[in-house]
């Protein structure tokens, strides 16, 4: 019995752990596709971060990783922004430039930095914050109440996010560039100007979610580190219908199903492990194909 | 469609002078040898007949087969964005199937191999078809997915039904030498750059001579207009495009594993799936622009692994160079367009309303 215990809060505490930097890229990618702009570039905007918060971890200590991890997230979104809403160029293709980009320029400043064995586990991270009481609770307090501040952070977030899109003029505004850009224009609003505010919040909350993936998950930086999380965080927004409570739900979909494999592990399960790997993106194209059919993208996405 | 103007071409090439210009002030203010670099890039992808033929040709190869096949979904107006999922599907295959048929005759074997593979690829894309039409889920997300599954499957592979006689290594057997793909003698080109070639050559014929390819992009351009006016049923058209693009990835890993690994391992792609969607983006979804952009990215990356095997640079450096291309060539794009001088390349099906 109290095996199991043990297995729960492992299993809930690596969710979460999972969960958080999807969370904060997904949330960021919400609003950036609400205002009308999908930013495939987030993937090189989370990997950028990863990287500034290693270096800046490196140097002053984790809050400073933390504080290069947003800055960085910010300018790769800026340029992406600058070319995509600015120029008003096509979002697809200037995503997949900004990426290839973000994998290139990471590669080269990470060797430049660390020279060619990498950080190691040197980098200072950020340590769990304990919730006093919460955290004692049996499954539930490790799972949910042992986490890094970006993990409360993130969870914050959703309300925040929430309440801009749909409680502020600002947010609406940002909804109507999303639907229509040439009706929100002519009800006044400054569509590039909100789009590019959008993308870079978008830019702000991946860089964040790089260096939680850093400070919080992994502990170090290696070459190409986001391994697709970005990608992801983009399925997530789909699935989570873009709508921030529903993002939460879907990150916390994925991140559940892939922390199983502890559970599976202790269940004694002799299964390739590459099947437990694959489970989450599996789970989540069979729950696309569930949750997609009544629900549509912002109308003007993309264009 | 339109013809691949001169300007293009030499658009693209005044980009990639400004990328390399760009990549030599930053190894400089890095501290190495930008000059000793950038003639290490040279030697290793242009710059001599053996790195031509051996280097540079080779690794163009699975770019400009799954950058054509992009190109064919995405004039219907489909993002296959699983292009490497599509292609480990297709080099699982035939590596399984490369290991059973040793006494065939070797165009036998190899027909079967590049049938496996692209069947293999055509496979792996079926869902995100079905999802598609059935629930109108969007395939850039769903064929991305499945490019993780893929790699986990490969993983799997590797060390269990396909792993090597001895159990020892993450790897396949090598396949037959009878279902190897023959080469130009004194080099490693294999015949895969035919196949590229002819497969290029079709998809143009395709797209500028058939009433399918003018459909197809009438779907693309506007799937309403083209159901109203031209009584195209739509979505069928674009499932059938999204099929054949996962074709042509499948057959591009099964003329990997045939012509180039002639085994299965953990990264056999470094990245071909997305490189190549760069690829055709650049090219404007034309398939002879394709086959050149192939080549020049081929080079670039070729020449990137003797850069760093030469002077020390890490050759990941190069994906920056291949970013500041492509932004070059996108903003140059939307400046001609905005000077009213009509478009430098040739418009991009996804830019009219979708």
């Amino acid at each position: 019995m109290s095996e199991w215990v043990v297995v729960g809060g492992a299993f809930g505490a690596a969710a979460v752990r999972v969960a958080t930097p999807l969370l904060l890229a997904a949330l960021g990618e919400t609003v950036t596709e609400r205002s009308g702009v999908i930013n495939l570039g987030i993937e090189g905007a989370m990997l950028t971060g990863a990287l500034a918060a290693a270096i800046g971890s490196t140097l002053g200590g984790p809050w400073v990783g933390v504080l290069a991890g947003a800055g960085a997230g910010l300018v790769v979104a800026a340029i992406f922004a600058a070319v995509a809403v600015g120029a008003g160029a096509d979002q697809i293709i200037a995503g997949t430039a900004i990426t290839l980009g973000a994998v290139g320029v990471t590669g080269g400043a990470y060797r430049q930095f660390y020279g060619p064995a990498g950080p190691g586990l040197s980098i200072p991270t950020l340590g769990a914050v304990e919730i006093p009481g919460l955290s004692a609770i049996p499954v539930l307090g490790p799972a949910l109440f042992d986490h890094s501040l970006l993990t409360y952070a993130a969870l914050l977030a959703v309300p925040i996010i929430w309440w801009l899109l749909f409680r502020t003029r600002w947010g609406l505004g940002l909804r109507a560039a999303g639907e229509s850009a040439e009706g929100a224009r002519v009800a006044g609003v400054r569509v590039s100007l909100t789009r590019a505010m959008a993308t870079m919040l978008g830019g702000v909350l991946s860089g964040l979610a790089g260096a939680s993936l850093v400070l919080a998950q992994v502990g170090t930086f290696a070459e190409r580190m986001t391994a697709g999380r970005g990608f992801v965080a983009l399925a997530i927004v789909v699935l989570g219908r873009w709508h921030p409570v529903g993002v939460l739900a879907a990150a916390a979909l994925f991140g559940a199903a892939t922390a199983l494999q502890y559970v599976f592990q202790a269940m004694g399960l002799d299964l390739p492990y590459q099947m437990f790997l694959m489970f989450p993106y599996v789970l989540t194209l069979l729950a696309l194909g569930g949750a997609v059919g009544r629900v549509r993208a912002p109308a003007g996405l993309g264009r | 469609m339109r013809r691949l103007p001169g300007a293009s071409v030499l658009l693209v090439v005044l980009a990639l002078g400004g990328g390399l210009l760009l990549l030599m002030a930053g190894l400089a203010l890095a501290g190495y040898d930008a000059g000793r670099t950038m003639v290490a890039l040279w030697q290793g992808s242009f710059g001599s007949w053996y790195s031509l033929t051996s280097a540079t040709l080779p690794r163009a190869v699975p770019l400009i087969l799954i950058g054509l096949g992009f190109s064919l979904a995405f004039r219907g107006g489909a993002l296959n964005i699983g292009a490497e999922g599509q292609f480990y599907a297709g080099a699982i295959a035939a590596t399984a199937v490369g290991g059973l048929v040793g006494g065939w005759p070797s165009s036998l074997a190899i027909l079967a191999i590049v049938m496996v593979a692209a069947a293999a690829g055509t496979a792996w894309i079926v869902v995100p078809v079905w999802l598609r039409v059935r629930f109108g889920v969007l395939e850039v997300i769903s064929t991305l997915l499945l490019n993780f599954v893929a790699e986990f499957l490969v993983s799997w592979m590797v060390q269990g039904p396909l792993q090597e006689r001895t159990g020892i290594y993450p790897q396949s057997d090598p396949i037959a030498a009878a279902a190897r793909l023959p080469m130009l003698p004194g080099t490693r080109l294999h015949i895969g750059i035919l196949l590229a070639l002819v497969l290029a050559g079709i998809l143009w014929f395709v797209f500028a001579r058939t009433w399918w390819g003018f459909r197809l992009l009438a779907v693309g351009t506007g799937p309403r207009a083209a159901e109203v006016s031209g009584r195209v049923d739509a979505s069928r058209m674009v499932a059938v495009a999204l099929l054949w693009s996962g074709a042509i990835a499948g057959l591009a890993g099964g003329i990997e594993v045939a012509g180039v690994s002639y085994a299965l391992f953990q990264n056999l792609s470094p990245g071909y799936g997305f490189t190549a969607i760069a690829v055709a983006l650049l090219a404007r979804l034309h398939p002879a622009g394709v086959v050149a952009t192939g080549i020049l990215f081929g080079g670039l990356e070729v020449g990137a692994g003797a850069m760093q095997r030469e002077a020390g640079v890490p050759a990941v450096v190069v994906y920056a160079v291949e970013a500041v291309v492509i932004l070059v060539v996108l903003l140059a794009d939307v400046g001609a367009r905005r000077m009213g001088r009509g478009r430098v390349v040739p418009e991009l099906a996804s830019e009219r309303a979708p």
